[in-house]
């Protein structure tokens, strides 16, 4: 447990002007083209987006995580809802939606280092999905600034992949996504 | 082909063309000069991606145009057929919308829906994307009028709560100004605007694409301001404690530095598209809607403000700082422009080019009525003044249509003086000729000691004789005693186009002048002694 204790915490201030934003747009081609356009012209880092059909088969929903000047925000949320294929963008950034992402991390794991990794993910609830005689497949889910912590707590042995869902959210009660 | 084929039995009527770019500006010409629709019809691939210069230009200034184009076959998409470009794809920050159609039974409702996004809340250019086998058809699928877009609205009226701040503002304005941009002219808002400024007693200004919505040789009306605007307007607006924008977007060209626009003055904006607020300025009252519907509900609550002091003040600039020009040294557009405003009396539709000459028609030309002036202002595209006059004379045979071109883009799309006189059609243009990309010599005589790079056209063909080996009327002024009688005899001109070579100064400056970048105070009403700083704004 000596090696948690030392890697430092990975705290959401190394991650500055990072902003969620959902979008309620038309189920066609092209829109997911139109949308990313508008965060590229302006500078926008697109960090993570995932995209899914919504209740009603014609509409779709879009989460995307994002960083860049705070400022241009507004203007990209405008800018978005301004897209004939979207019905609404909303900035959920400091809201009290609920938010969740799965990450699958795959692990060289020798012997020595099986118990400790298994430590850990007993830890932070992570199933063990492949358990293989030299690899480890990890599932965690949870809010994404668990993931990170649980990811840099395994970085000390031997990550060989990470594929990440990108983060889900919905507004809670009777508020909009 | 299968389009082209059925228009032969179509009332639709098919004007064709020399190069699709001077296709798009035709129809930006029609759509500007009408508020209808101007339509293009391309062939795949090449036909296609030479609309984009006139997509832009339609994207940037709101004007509506549909472009249809052509595509491979369905089944051939993606496989680098013959003339097949992703034209979707190279379009998409051009467009207001587009489509790529794969369903024979969706033309109907694609069209519908273009159309309406094309001339509905801010207009801009559609195109429509269609492989030849779903052209052919058959489409059964039935004409519809049911529009479905939960995506899409059209802002109307403003809200009242708003309007009534900004009327309280208004009221407590001492040196208010209206800013009058190309949303005005869009929803046709001049009478009401000029309802409020009497009855306020502000002046008003406005952009380049501004001119026409309100009458400029009205009083109140201060002309153009902006970079190249008239003097007194520039004082205007630097000095104002309330500049109310009505359907403007603040555009780098009439702000200058934007931390020194109007640093104290309470700022009104009226505009359809949400995206325009805060875009660049942060307003202190936004209303979204119809320019014309927000002032006319604006109107009765203002009163008449105590702006006696205010008007005389600008009254003093207009005397200090009028409009001026040499009267010697040679043929000076600036006379040529001054005298083609006197001639066509504001009766004519103006269309410019893009440069020194555009600059020195927007301060000499007085617009006096709505969509009478177009000019490529947002894109700022060469080639497109003499195209759009052509659009404009389909769409009003009976005006007079002039336009005003350098001979640097002139020769861009010269070669619709085709289409002009094949349609027999009187439009008449001016070729403000000086040998020069005039406005880049202009920039690089006074920000890069005088070290010219790009700007000699050297080369140039004779006009004259280009547009009778066109079979067009071919006038050329070389002296400033032929102005008149030049500019009488093309204005009479009936039997088919003509062009009127005006052979100016080769080397004369656009004054006043904000350079790019600067603030408007620092506005330069004459040719510095000094050597200036190459400008931080953009170009």
């Amino acid at each position: 447990m000596a090696a948690i204790a030392l890697v430092p915490p990975i705290a959401a201030a190394s991650r500055p002007h990072v902003h969620t934003i959902s979008l309620f747009v038309n189920n066609k081609p092209g829109v997911l083209v139109r949308v990313s356009l508008v965060f590229s012209r302006r500078g926008f880092n697109i960090e993570s987006l995932v995209v899914s059909a919504g209740a009603e088969g014609r509409f779709s929903r879009m989460t995307i995580v994002c960083s860049g000047n705070s400022e241009d925000l507004d203007q990209i949320i405008k800018q978005l809802a301004k897209l004939v294929d979207v019905v609404h963008a909303i900035d959920h950034t400091g809201d009290e939606s609920y938010e969740t992402e799965i990450a699958l991390v795959k692990l060289f794991a020798t012997l020595d280092s099986r118990t400790q990794i298994l430590q850990v993910a007993e830890h932070f609830k992570a199933k063990v999905v492949d358990y293989g005689s030299d690899s480890l497949i990890l599932q965690v889910h949870g809010p994404s600034e668990k993931l990170d912590a649980f990811i840099d707590l395994l970085r000390p042995f031997k990550l060989a992949e990470l594929v990440r869902s990108g983060k889900l959210l919905m507004a809670r009660g009777m508020r909009v996504t | 082909m299968p389009i082209f084929d059925a228009l032969v039995d179509s009332k639709i009527k098919l004007i064709l063309v020399r190069h699709e770019q001077g296709a798009t500006h035709m129809a930006d010409g029609y759509a500007r000069s009408t508020g209808r629709p101007g339509v293009v019809l391309v062939t795949s691939g090449p036909g296609a991606t030479n609309t984009v210069t006139g997509l832009l230009t339609a994207q940037m200034d709101s004007a509506p145009i549909i472009v249809i184009c052509g595509q491979t076959i369905s089944p051939m998409l993606g496989k680098d057929a013959f003339q097949e470009a992703d034209v979707t794809g190279i379009t998409y920050p051009v467009v207001k919308h587009s489509y790529l159609v794969k369903d024979s039974a969706d033309i109907p409702r694609i069209v519908r829906e273009s159309f309406y996004l094309a001339t509905s809340g801010r207009p801009g250019p559609v195109l429509i994307d269609l492989p030849k086998d779903i052209g052919q058809g058959p489409c059964t699928a039935p004409f519809t009028d049911v529009l479905d877009l939960p995506g899409y609205t059209v802002p109307g009226r403003g809200d009242p709560e708003l309007i009534a701040e900004a009327a309280r503002y208004l009221r407590e304005a001492k040196r208010p100004v209206l800013y009058v941009g190309q949303g005005a002219v869009i929803s046709d808002a001049g009478k009401a605007i000029t309802a409020l400024a009497e009855k306020l007693r502000a002046p008003v200004v406005n952009t380049l694409l501004g001119k026409g919505a309100v009458d400029e040789t009205h009083p109140l009306h201060l002309g153009m301001f902006g970079m190249h605007g008239t003097a007194y307007a520039n004082k205007a607006v630097v000095d104002c404690d309330l500049i109310m924008s009505i359907g403007g977007r603040w555009d780098d060209r009439i702000t200058g530095r934007v931390s020194d626009f109007c640093k104290r003055a309470v700022k009104i904006h009226v505009d359809i598209d949400a995206a325009e607020f805060g875009k660049i300025i942060q307003p202190d009252v936004a209303i979204l809607g119809d320019a014309r519907l927000v002032i006319e509900d604006l109107v009765p609550q203002v009163e008449m403000a105590d702006t006696a002091e205010w008007l005389a003040q600008i009254a003093r600039w207009r005397r200090q700082f009028p409009l001026k020009y040499p009267k010697q040294g040679g043929l000076r557009a600036q006379h040529v422009l001054d005298r083609l405003n006197e001639i066509t009396k504001g009766e004519a539709i103006i269309t410019t080019d893009v440069g020194q000459h555009q600059m020195w028609a927007a301060q000499f030309c007085l617009t006096r009525s709505n969509r009478t002036w177009l000019s490529s202002g947002g894109a700022g595209t060469m080639g497109f003044g003499f195209p759009a006059a052509i659009g404009a004379q389909f769409a009003h045979p009976k005006k007079k249509v002039w336009a005003v071109v350098g001979d640097g883009g002139f020769q861009m799309t010269c070669s619709e003086l085709a289409t002009a006189t094949v349609n027999k059609l009187p439009v008449k243009c001016l070729i403000i000729n000086n040998n020069y990309l005039g406005m880049i010599r202009q920039w690089q005589e006074m920000f890069y000691d005088n070290r010219l790079s790009g700007a000699d056209l050297e080369g140039n063909p004779d006009f004259v004789k280009l547009a009778q080996a066109y079979g067009a009327k071919g006038l050329r002024i070389r002296r400033p005693a032929d102005v008149d009688r030049v500019l009488r005899e093309a204005q009479a001109w009936d039997k088919g186009p003509c062009i009127v070579v005006a052979e100016v100064v080769k080397e004369d400056n656009v004054f006043p002048m904000i350079p790019a970048g600067a603030s408007l105070a620092e506005m330069l009403t004459e040719k510095p002694k000094h050597r200036l700083e190459k400008p931080s704004g953009s170009t």
